[in-house]
């Protein structure tokens, strides 16, 4: 009886306004909302570092402190995973890494996280899977149909869906860690509406804190494992 | 007396099978569970390379999760995105 479920445990997706386009239904969701605040989260930071490095001073005091720290992080993560041709790939890993990090988080401020949604988390991997076969077929050109076959002819189809996992994995580990924490904090506020003061704050260190961290750390991490791989080697 | 309809059945099935799902859950419990082990006895025996360790082994649990999220998609999707009711 107390903890009978009257009817609102409710973190589900919802469509909030509908619109036609070329014949076709599109809705505009809960997640739609959600990217957009963290969007002009993260589009406010930038401009207000843009805007303090300009006259940055040598001993930095403050916010250009905190902007300095967070860049030198994610410097030093993307040179020590990829070496010599971190250059090239530190953007890409810089940004999906704050906005998979902000949305993750976003769960602690009442959001419901963006990345709660297969629709987000999909296309992340799509666009790490066409880094990953872009920069093959870049660098091994014909090699990179050949490598299908080694070392063994038959070894072809193992192969081919180690390949076309890769997308799907990452973003299913994302989906399902952050929707998980997600179902969990609601379930618990819905069926313990009246006990749950002070204590869920733990659970939100974890769910939403901790694990949102490594799942961002290492989505980031095993893109650029997964790009370095196809890279060719560095002559020792 | 009246049997269980179509929907019914196929609701019901779904929930089993949600709760089958959710076995797929033991793997990751005893694989992480014994890395965590090998994780603290390299502690033990390198105190000094403490940071490294834990930041290898929180990586490698994390993607050892997968398999088990696997089983907790199926799982949601068979409760709350049942594709099979459609078929009818």
């Amino acid at each position: 009886m107390l903890l009978a479920a009257k009817g609102d445990v409710d973190f589900m997706i919802h469509g909030l306004f509908k619109y036609k386009l070329f014949g076709q239904e599109f809705w505009i969701t809960t997640t739609h909302v959600s990217i957009l605040i963290v969007m002009l989260i993260l589009l406010g930071f930038a401009i207000a570092a843009n805007r303090k490095m300009r006259h940055g001073s040598e001993v930095p005091g403050g916010f250009q402190n905190i902007v300095e720290l967070i860049v030198e992080m994610l410097d030093k993560m993307v040179q020590s995973s990829m070496g010599r041709n971190a250059g090239k790939f530190m953007n890409y890993i810089g940004s999906i890494f704050l906005f998979i990090f902000v949305s993750n988080i976003s769960g602690l401020f009442g959001l419901r996280a963006p990345t709660a949604d297969y629709g987000v988390t999909l296309p992340l991997g799509l666009m790490t899977f066409a880094i990953i076969q872009y920069n093959n077929v870049k660098y091994n050109k014909h090699r990179a149909f050949t490598g299908l076959f080694q070392p063994l002819p038959f070894l072809f189809p193992i192969n081919l869906i180690g390949e076309i996992a890769v997308p799907f994995s990452l973003s299913l580990r994302l989906f399902g860690n952050v929707l998980s924490g997600t179902v969990m904090m609601s379930l618990i506020y819905s069926l313990l509406s009246r006990f749950a003061i002070g204590w869920p704050g733990f659970l939100h260190i974890y769910f939403d804190a901790f694990s949102g961290a490594i799942q961002t750390y290492v989505f980031c991490m095993l893109t650029m494992v997964y790009v370095t791989d196809k890279l060719p080697e560095e002559k020792a | 007396m009246e049997g269980i309809t179509n929907e019914g059945l196929i609701l019901a099935c779904s929930a089993i099978g949600a709760g089958l799902a959710m076995i797929a859950g033991i793997g990751p419990g005893i694989g992480q569970g014994i890395a965590a082990g090998y994780g603290a006895s390299a502690v033990g025996r390198n105190p000094g390379a403490k940071s490294d360790i834990m930041s290898t082994m929180l990586l490698g649990q994390a993607v050892a999760e997968t398999t088990g999220l696997y089983g907790l998609a199926i799982a949601f999707i068979l409760l709350f995105a049942n594709p099979l009711l459609g078929k009818l």
